[in-house]
């Protein structure tokens, strides 16, 4: 199976980036994880646009369709979702009978540097995704005080976390796979 | 029609379901008013006296295209896991032209009890030498029961969409002359 990873910050020594990183590594080797990288790209929503799609809305737009499931990581900014990844999912939503996220399953996974790993962001996100259409995993991942959380090679120090997380993956999995055996 | 046929006598045989004659609608109160929506592409029978029906999640209509797609989506009905809606009843009850229904509904995956109350108009001929029944139903349901859990926090406190949706049901049947 594919999973689409897709970081919620554009920093480049990201957290949230990092995480997506490691859980890419706790996946078992029948499953393909892509990260996307264009979210830099993105432009602002403007829904006189979305009959011509701009390409880089379409490459995302055909990432998530050639995806069977979705990873977010998330950061918080002021409490609530970074406009990134806000104004990426606004394009996936348009025409909203058409969006690849319709039916797709997706977990949210979020990373922050202060005390509460990114909560509201998460919950934000996952209740976009929600009105979008997406098979969303009800389960949060957060990663406080993320700049304490990485050893050098990227991988997670708490293995409490990083036992939450394989949890958060394994739901993800089990709802593409459930959803697979749906179609036949 | 005579009140001293039973209910069994009236609804005795086989009946064919009148698509064109029959709906299917929902009401439920968001925020301030009553929003209502209808499921378009509905089955009905009726045979010896026990009424089963179905409707197709994804024929359900709202005035908004963006919100049809959310109600198709897990937040609401879930069409593609569960793309029908069925009913069957276990008990019906006619005095003239008041009627009870209980029977038991299935939506979302869930199958629960439900007990509607209406009317039954005939058996009565048209003009064409047919003979037509019908029905009408209504029935109120907690949409939470059935997995259908969606809502979002007023800023001023309480939830916008109720729990309480009320169904509305028009059913038609004819036999042949």
């Amino acid at each position: 199976m594919r999973i689409l990873a897709i970081s919620g910050s554009l920093r480049r020594d990201s957290h949230n980036t990092t995480l997506l990183r490691a859980a890419a590594e706790l996946l078992p080797s029948d499953t393909e994880v892509v990260i996307y990288e264009g979210l830099a790209a993105i432009p602002n929503f403007n829904e006189d646009d979305v009959p011509t799609r701009p390409a880089a809305v379409q490459d995302l737009w055909d990432a998530v369709q050639e995806a069977d499931g979705v990873l977010i990581s998330t950061p918080e900014y002021n409490s609530s979702i970074p406009g990134v990844l806000k104004n990426a999912l606004d394009w996936l939503s348009r025409p909203l009978e058409d969006s690849p996220l319709r039916n797709k399953p997706a977990v949210v996974i979020g990373a922050s540097t202060g005390m509460f790993g990114a909560v509201w962001a998460q919950a934000e996100t996952r209740k976009v995704l929600g009105a979008i259409g997406a098979r969303v995993v009800d389960r949060e991942l957060p990663v406080p005080t993320a700049h304490e959380q990485f050893h050098e090679s990227g991988k997670l120090l708490e293995t409490e976390i990083e036992a939450e997380l394989v949890i958060s993956l394994d739901a993800l999995r089990d709802a593409i796979e459930a959803r697979a055996a749906r179609a036949g | 029609m005579s009140t001293t046929a039973t209910t069994q006598d009236r609804l005795a045989g086989n009946w064919n379901f009148a698509a064109a004659h029959s709906s299917a609608d929902f009401a439920v109160k968001y925020v301030v008013s009553t929003f209502r929506g209808s499921i378009e592409d509905l089955t009905a029978t009726l045979e010896n006296g026990v009424l089963s029906g179905s409707a197709k999640v994804a024929s359900i209509k709202v005035k908004d295209d963006n919100l049809t797609g959310h109600l198709m989506a897990p937040d609401f009905f879930d069409a593609e896991q569960h793309p029908e809606i069925s009913f069957h009843s276990t008990a019906i009850e006619s005095d003239g032209d008041e009627v009870t229904v209980d029977g038991e509904l299935t939506l979302k995956g869930v199958t629960k009890p439900i007990h509607a109350t209406g009317t039954l108009e005939g058996p009565a001929q048209d003009f064409m030498g047919n003979t037509r029944l019908g029905f009408t139903l209504e029935t109120t349901i907690d949409r939470t029961d059935y997995g259908v859990s969606w809502n979002a926090e007023l800023p001023t406190g309480g939830k916008a969409l109720q729990d309480e949706v009320t169904l509305h049901v028009e059913l038609e049947f004819h036999q042949a002359a």
